[in-house]
């Protein structure tokens, strides 16, 4: 196990509690909003430190780059994803939690 | 072994839905699973060979594609048989993406 | 490490019979539906697990993609959603389908176990170096059994015909959302669902991809931008060049099959020299129509022959 191994490895572990933090939030918040705020933001990250981590793994810029472009889009598809569900919830007239 | 023995199940499960469902888009969806099913018994057994057999998996993607064509034609079938949607908001086609 | 993907394994597996369950056995026909799309999702990586990377690629976009697109807007459309008055067929005749089932099963596990176990992969092996490609897959799908892919692109054909005979597609109502976001995400990603297909075409004859894969992610892209708005230029003129298109798979195909015998070859059989140049075409083609039918498939009748204002007031 050289030193890269050793770095990715713990780059990709501290992206899980990232993981499980927005999932705990999906399941446990009150309403529609709440939850996307929770996945929206910090799957975004944990997915961000997954990608760096493996990048660091495999050593080589070619893979990094590819694991950036996995990580832009994903970026833009939780967005754009987010936004869509959060303007239809309110279209259709779901009242935010606790106004 | 286990996608062998998860085959069978997922084969059981989608011929008792499509026996047994009411709803005409449940048995659409039944039919999915079960060609998955069949699929998927298909893509393990091929695994077993040495050399992986190719045969198995270049049949399975002629499959998907042909289940996707059923699946298009079934529901337009069952779209156009079903009553004509009676109030004209189109909410529901927005949510889930 | 074993351990380890044994773990995964038995949790992919109840997973999918979870996720099986739920779309076909549960209330709830949104809940079905989103349970099946996420059930093809898991079907891909299931495929990955099986060493199957072909077809993994063909079930995320073509399983969960089209197949759930095509889905929610057929639920879309439905008056009823909520089952009501369809209930279960809780009937006496239980006492034999659960058999006749439980039956039919045991005779495929029979007729499995019975299959030779060395399977054709070694023939594939063998004759790889005549077929113009690296790739065993695409090698099987468009040189060695390639009549089964002809018949294959003959479906979709046939599918896009039955579905354009049974009406005019219904007109897309009133956006229910006026989102930026939308078109905005049709613009930005199209261009990379070009550059993936194209990219999976070309890797296609020797690595996994091909002419499947690279059709349905562009389809997959088509269907996204006639969702974020765009005009489908998808048009049932008999003079425009889309019906063309959608043909072009099935008329490559015989054009080639008939074409070899000219060559002094029999039927589908390619000259040793010429096989990777046809293999390219053939997927070329292929591709093209595979992706046209899918957004065809989408649209759910056909299209009328020029799009403007008064066709879309309808």
């Amino acid at each position: 196990m050289s030193l890269n191994h050793w770095l990715g490895a713990v780059l990709v572990i501290s992206g899980l509690p990232f993981f499980f933090l927005g999932t705990l939030g999906l399941l446990r918040f009150p309403d529609v909003y709440t939850r996307l705020h929770a996945l929206a933001k910090s799957d975004n990250v944990a997915l961000g430190f997954v990608c760096l981590g493996l990048a660091v793994y495999s050593g080589s810029l070619i893979t990094g780059l590819k694991l950036l472009l996995i990580w832009l889009l994903m970026l833009v598809a939780s967005a754009a994803g987010a936004s869509l569900i959060g303007r239809t919830a309110l279209a259709r007239g779901i009242k935010p939690w606790g106004v | 072994m286990i996608y062998l023995a998860l085959a069978g199940v997922l084969f059981v499960i989608g011929l008792h839905g499509l026996f047994l469902a009411g709803h005409p888009l449940r048995k659409i969806l039944s039919l999915n699973v079960l060609s998955a099913a069949v699929f998927l018994l298909l893509v393990a057994l091929a695994r077993e060979a040495d050399p992986l057999d190719a045969v198995p998996h270049a049949i399975v993607l002629t499959g998907i594609v042909v289940s996707v064509s059923a699946t298009a034609v079934a529901l337009v079938l069952l779209v156009r048989l079903s009553p004509p949607k009676r109030d004209s908001k189109e909410v529901t086609r927005k949510e889930g993406r | 490490m074993g351990g380890v993907v044994l773990v995964f394994d038995v949790l992919l597996a109840a997973a999918l019979i979870w996720l099986a369950w739920q779309a076909t056995h549960t209330p709830g026909l949104f809940r079905a539906v989103i349970s099946f799309i996420i059930f093809g999702l898991l079907m891909a990586l299931a495929w990955v697990r099986l060493e199957a990377p072909d077809i993994a690629l063909a079930e995320a976009a073509i399983g969960a993609g089209a197949t759930g697109a095509l889905l929610l807007s057929a639920l879309g459309r439905l008056a009823v959603t909520d089952e009501a008055g369809t209930p279960w067929q809780e009937r006496a005749d239980l006492t034999f389908w659960i058999p006749a089932g439980l039956a039919l099963l045991g005779l495929l596990t029979l007729a499995a176990w019975y299959l030779p176990s060395p399977g054709l992969g070694q023939e594939v092996q063998a004759s790889l170096p005549d077929s113009g490609v690296q790739n065993p897959v695409t090698a099987v799908l468009l040189n060695f059994r390639a009549f089964d892919t002809l018949l294959e692109i003959g479906v979709l054909l046939l599918a896009t015909i039955a579905i354009w005979s049974l009406g005019p597609m219904p007109m897309p109502g009133a956006q229910a959302i006026i989102s930026p976001v939308l078109p905005a995400l049709g613009r930005i990603l199209f261009p990379m669902f070009a550059l993936v297909s194209i990219y999976l075409l070309w890797r296609g004859s020797h690595a996994p991809g091909g002419a499947f894969s690279a059709g349905a992610v562009i389809g997959a892209g088509g269907i996204l931008s006639i969702l974020a708005g765009a005009r489908p230029w998808l048009t049932g003129s008999a003079y425009g060049p889309w019906r063309v298109l959608l043909s072009l798979g099935l008329s490559a195909m015989l054009a080639v099959a008939l074409g070899v015998i000219v060559l002094g070859q029999p039927f589908f059989a390619y000259p040793t020299h010429l096989a990777g140049t046809i293999v390219l075409l053939l997927e070329l083609a292929a591709g093209l129509s595979i992706a046209m039918s899918l957004v065809a498939l989408y649209l759910a009748g056909q299209p009328p022959t020029h799009w403007d204002g008064e066709s879309l007031r309808q």
